[in-house]
């Protein structure tokens, strides 16, 4: 079932995909970043797609991803993301998985997203769902989504610095909001300017 | 020392200068009959209410900030993550096997279910699928149906006891224990289970669990003919639930609403059905569907759903195979404890396997269960480590959560209590 997806999905769209893949019965296509939108618009009113439903959307931060006990087959990531432009290849992994109520079948989309530039075009207005999930990956890797409806933090204050979830975010860091003595840090300073 | 014989200029008048000047001091607002003909009437602005983060009527710690005209609610601004505790981020540093603990603090009402799909995750990855002994696959299905109940009676009691039927939360509740009880001479823990693991369960079920699960699910039919019959006809809970909070079948579908509130809309998707997992296809049960996706088809569903979950629950017990209750791989069991304790090369295995973790080759798998809230799906990726390079769950909290503004737009203040209550969300779940 997934691989019939694949290839409609490359048969109709076939330069905007890079690299399509399947991994444990699970179909997952990687989409140019430009062309996202385009072929997720596709996606959803085609009627023998008819991807109604969204799953989930989350980031993978690829920072020092080093497989070990890769299986035999077809290579896992970084392989097969090593159509970038400049070479290299992409930190961030923006992910979508979508479900089709109708034909029951699921896709997962990826798009590549830099370092330097971590922005990736938005899906809400497509899938009301995935504005709460994209605020969620904002607040936890800090991908800028474009033309989102309401882009912001949504588990963690608007004071906090940094996004936790990035692999070079330390875990045992804290950010208490309110002053704690046992905790050798500076307070936050707040956008007002004044120390909380 | 004499006393004045005229006030001083400016002073209030004698009589009611003290109870005037503290209600202007203190309460910072006059009397009518002070007040100007155009301060009389009341200000046409919309004013706004903070409710939450920690507010009796809530299930969990959530804060609304609503905008209101007069009670009518116009718009309203969710904001979750109170009970955020970091659990894609503690998993990167946990072993696949310590994951566990934190998938019972998820949905800590129906922990069994969070086990069995953060288990068929990392069974996904590792090839283990369908491989699993039967028994194991009917003591998962046994155990995540008893969660079901049990987070239906939550929901449910807790729902009702907010519209003023406590009679009927003490009677779910008292049931609730039950189950709670039997759960716990099979884990050895009340609330957080940690029973399930990687290819199988981690213990066999107690002597006498049959005879004991028939005498409470025998009791359970029992307790809910008691709270339908509270419930079902009550003018006050109909008033309450009936056309509040209702939602459109297009609208669960694209907002991405899964589990009861999407089959109360009319969405036939069931995960048990739709994508049968473990040995779901085995037994009889329906799917139950609404029709008007209001408040009170939410809470029909879920009465057919616990129903329905004793029905399956019924059939397992006259199937379950005997046998073992771990899959035979040295990668992810343990050795035999004797075997451990007398023989080198177990007792590295034994060591190896707790300190290292499990070793899931790379890649990445998404598998998903019906929890008691709809879809629970857990993303893992691997990187060939014991310890999960990403886990990302799918929870049908937060989903169904991003829905509320939505659902209580247009409603009096009061509606947001059966909204919320029916939307179950489980702070554990929805803030990760």
């Amino acid at each position: 079932m997934s691989a019939k997806v694949l290839d409609a999905l490359k048969a109709a769209h076939g330069d905007a995909i890079a690299f399509v893949e399947t991994q444990h019965g699970d179909a997952i296509a990687w989409v140019k970043r430009d062309q996202l939108l385009a072929v997720a618009t596709w996606l959803k009113t085609d009627p023998a797609m008819a991807f109604d439903a969204p799953v989930f959307a989350t980031c993978i931060d690829r920072l020092d991803w080093k497989p070990q006990h890769v299986p035999p087959g077809p290579q896992v990531y970084p392989a097969s993301a090593a159509w970038t432009d400049d070479g290299a290849h992409p930190r961030f992994e923006v992910v979508y998985q979508l479900r089709s109520s109708t034909h029951k079948h699921r896709l997962r989309l990826k798009c590549a997203v830099p370092e330097h530039d971590a922005r990736s075009p938005s899906l809400a207005g497509l899938w009301p769902a995935f504005e709460w999930q994209e605020r969620e990956t904002f607040d936890m890797y800090g991908i800028k989504y474009d033309n989102h409806p309401d882009l912001r933090r949504i588990y963690l204050y608007e004071e906090f610095v940094g996004y936790p979830l990035r692999k070079d975010y330390p875990k045992e860091k804290r950010q208490p909001l309110v002053r704690r003595d046992d905790l050798p840090m500076n307070p936050i300073k707040s956008p007002t300017g004044g120390h909380r | 020392m004499a006393a004045p014989s005229t006030p001083p200029v400016g002073a209030p008048p004698p009589g009611d200068a003290s109870s005037r000047s503290l209600k202007q001091l203190v309460l910072g607002r006059k009397d009518v009959q002070d007040l100007s003909d155009t301060e009389q009437e009341l200000p046409p602005d919309l004013m706004t209410v903070n409710m939450g983060p920690s507010h009796p009527a809530m299930h969990g710690t959530v804060r609304i900030v609503l905008t209101v005209d007069g009670e009518r609610i116009v718009a309203a601004d969710v904001h979750p993550g109170y009970l955020h505790r970091c659990f894609e981020k503690e998993s990167e540093y946990a072993t696949f096997t310590q994951v566990f603990p934190y998938t019972d603090r998820l949905n800590y009402v129906s922990p069994m279910i969070n086990n069995c799909g953060w288990a068929m995750a990392v069974e996904k990855l590792m090839g283990l699928t369908g491989h699993l002994p039967r028994r194991a696959e009917y003591i998962r299905v046994i155990v995540s149906e008893i969660s079901r109940i049990t987070d239906h009676l939550t929901c449910l009691g807790a729902s009702a006891m907010e519209l003023g039927a406590f009679a009927v939360f003490l009677f779910f509740l008292k049931a609730r224990e039950w189950l709670y009880e039997l759960l716990e001479k099979v884990s050895g823990a009340r609330l957080t289970h940690s029973y399930v693991r990687i290819g199988g369960v981690s213990k066999d079920l107690p002597p006498n669990f049959h005879a004991e699960l028939t005498l409470c699910l025998d009791q359970i039919v029992k307790v809910m003919v008691e709270g339908e019959g509270l419930l079902n006809n009550n003018k006050i809970f109909r008033d309450r639930m009936a056309g509040i909070g209702a939602m459109t079948k297009e609208d669960a579908i694209a907002t991405g609403c899964v589990g009861p509130i999407a089959r109360a809309a009319g969405v036939d998707y069931d995960v048990r059905k739709d994508y049968p997992y473990s040995v779901y296809p085995e037994v009889e049960f329906d799917v139950p569907v609404g029709t008007t996706g209001d408040c009170y088809d939410r809470y029909l569903v879920r009465i057919e759903e616990l129903k329905q979950s004793i029905r399956i629950l019924r059939q397992c017990l006259t199937q379950i195979p005997d046998g073992p209750i771990m899959v035979d791989d040295p990668r992810v069991t343990l050795p035999p404890k004797a075997a451990t304790y007398n023989t080198i090369e177990s007792m590295i295995r034994h060591f190896k396997h707790i300190v290292d973790g499990i070793k899931v080759p790379a890649g990445e798998a998404y598998a998903f269960v019906e929890g008691g809230n709809g879809e629970l799906g857990f993303y893992v990726v691997a990187d060939g480590t014991g310890r999960p390079y990403k886990a990302y769950v799918r929870s049908p909290s937060f989903v169904h959560l991003s829905t509320a503004s939505k659902l209580i737009h247009g409603h009096l203040i009061a509606d947001v209590v059966p909204i919320f209550g029916m939307i179950n969300m489980i702070g554990g779940e929805c803030d990760k």
